[in-house]
């Protein structure tokens, strides 16, 4: 099957709904080629606007296109739209609870070679903290193309983040259906473990059930794009049915999915949690395979992890 | 426009009478913007009543939040909000906030407080205009010591790259911020000259006087290809003998005394 970046997704579905809906607007700082919303740029030039190498002129310009009627989605690397822009992303967009779609790509350390400059590990805490936020990572491209085209019927501020890596499909079921709060069942287990994955980390939770498989165990595999709000009856009925839980995230196991699952399992349903993700360090340059492997998020690596948690 | 004078002069009393009442918040710079802001809500922009709620309108954003108390003394003035609601301003459960809040507050066209961000918004707003060939102008007021942020000249660039001609910024120039003289803290002058190398179209008027700041909002309408500031030349405290030119007075509530001081130097209680 063919793999897509989420950022490729994203760029034809914003293209497509920009044709659908003359109020959405495209707003980049001078990464549209790598954003990918230059495809808005060629089907509607008009309602893309550079604001070159100024992060936060455009997050306050996307506040106030959306306090003229307009739909915003600005784009740029994750580490700038949640780092460098942060306090107009909080009182611009956040605290008038503005109709600002900020899809951030180039997340996580599958960025790569450029380094732990520009590889945003904190993003998923930085906006999940700001009140009124609802924030996603969607897992492929079929399910970035449904996020663009919920988030711009949705009246509130988003953050979207998105991978500059090609992924796998995985949503492919005829049946799939997306909805902003409501995790994905991928895998029905028999063993009593529960996966939480979000974005990349989906793919590689479903190649490590094939392995774990093999060793007679079969976790229960969800996948949650919503990070905020979360989908706290789905994460609870698996729970009651597990005796363990491990959360996947390609961010800090700080404040992000492990945290916002197990400030849902501490008040509700506790239950013993391993946390996969870059365990409180910067990342690196290297290939993005490399880096999955290194920090602990290549799917052998979630399978050693998972063993050694189950002992 | 001897009523306008009354106007703004009103203004500054409830101005002090706010900040006193809460005993916090920022009387110098917002009695030097008192009569800008009457300019334009009486003489410049189509907002009333009747078209508050419409999203085709002249709007304001006042990108230097903390003169709060000067835009919901204006609000009050136009009827927005009730003299009596203005002084619950800083106090719990209050509609009038420290820094003004778009959802709480009738006729705040945008929430501001974190300084150097107003102006970003306001080419947002100029932009949405253009692309629906609205004819409506945005106004955005700005201090002298805010454009030591960096973001006002990341959006004075993105103003004049998009010959923004329907934003207005007005910058009121009061020459203090608070930790003293702009030239002694950081300094930033000369100002116009700036925003001129930016592209911009650079007026300068007496910010006192009504007449010509709603003559240079007049004037900038006619600027085509390119976004106007009008630097209009400020003493901060205006008014209040006491706080005139004074950086102490920036975020200080006076006492009782100094507020019977302040009321009779502007003209006393009706």
């Amino acid at each position: 099957m063919a793999k897509i970046a989420t950022r490729e997704a994203y760029g034809k579905a914003l293209a497509a709904l920009a044709l659908r809906n003359p109020d959405v607007v495209a707003l980049d700082a001078d990464l549209a080629a790598s954003t990918k919303t230059n495809e808005v740029k060629k089907v509607a030039p008009e309602r893309h606007f550079d604001f070159g190498i100024a992060e936060a002129n455009m997050i306050g310009a996307a506040a106030g296109f959306a306090c003229n009627g307009k739909i915003p989605f600005a784009s740029t690397f994750a580490i700038f739209a949640s780092g460098r822009a942060y306090d107009q992303v909080r009182n611009s967009v956040g605290y008038p609870h503005l109709n600002v779609k900020i899809c951030a790509t180039h997340a996580g350390v599958t960025v790569g070679e450029d380094g732990a400059t520009h590889q945003a590990l904190e993003d998923l805490a930085l906006m999940r903290v700001i009140p009124g936020m609802t924030v996603i990572q969607p897992a492929d491209a079929i399910e970035t193309e449904a996020v663009i085209n919920a988030i711009a019927e949705y009246e509130g501020p988003v953050y979207v983040r998105l991978g500059r890596a090609a992924v796998e499909e995985i949503n492919t079921s005829p049946d799939y259906k997306f909805e902003i709060g409501k995790g994905v069942v991928i895998h029905e287990g028999t063993s009593p473990v529960t996966m939480i994955a979000t974005g990349v980390m989906v793919q590689e939770a479903q190649k490590a059930i094939e392995t774990l498989n093999e060793q007679g165990i079969n976790p229960n595999l969800i996948n949650i794009h919503t990070i905020k709000p979360i989908d706290e009856e789905l994460i609870v009925r698996y729970a009651e049915k597990s005796d363990y839980i491990v959360s996947l995230e390609e961010h800090s196991v700080i404040g992000g999915l492990g945290s916002a699952v197990s400030e849902v399992l501490a008040r509700k349903c506790p239950r013993k949690q391993l946390f996969i993700g870059v365990q409180d360090v910067f990342g690196e340059s290297g290939k993005a395979n490399q880096l999955m492997e290194k920090y602990g998020l290549a799917a052998d690596r979630v399978v050693e992890q998972v063993l050694e948690f189950l002992k | 426009m001897e009523d306008l004078r009354l106007v703004a002069n009103n203004m500054r009393k409830n101005i002090v009478k706010m900040v006193h009442n809460a005993k916090s918040g920022h009387p110098g710079g917002s009695l030097s913007c008192a009569d800008i802001l009457t300019a334009l809500y009486f003489n410049v922009m189509n907002i009333d009543k009747n078209n508050l709620n419409d999203k085709k309108r002249d709007k304001l954003v006042m990108s230097k939040g903390h003169a709060s108390p000067a835009l919901y003394a204006v609000l009050a003035e136009k009827g927005f909000i009730s003299e009596e609601e203005l002084m619950t301003f800083r106090l719990i459960n209050s509609r009038i906030q420290g820094h003004p809040n778009m959802k709480s507050c009738p006729g705040v066209d945008m929430t501001t407080g974190s300084l150097g961000q107003g102006l970003s918004v306001g080419v947002g707003m100029s932009l949405a205009n253009k692309l629906d060939n609205n004819p409506f102008r945005t106004y955005v007021i700005c201090g002298d010591g805010e454009c030591d942020e960096g973001m006002i000249w990341e959006a004075a660039m993105a103003a004049s790259h998009y010959k923004l001609d329907n934003l207005l910024m007005i910058l009121d120039h009061n020459g203090l911020q608070i930790d003293g003289r702009n030239e002694d803290v950081m300094n930033n002058a000369p100002l116009g000259e700036k925003f001129a190398a930016f592209g911009w179209n650079v007026f300068g008027v007496d910010g006192h006087d009504i007449d010509a700041v709603t003559e240079a909002c007049k004037a900038a309408e006619t600027v085509k290809g390119k976004p106007t500031v009008i630097i209009a030349e400020t003493v901060k405290g205006k008014g209040v003998s006491f706080m005139e030119n004074q950086a102490g007075w920036h975020g200080k509530a006076p006492n009782d005394e100094e507020l019977a001081i302040a009321l009779k130097d502007l003209g006393g209680e009706e």
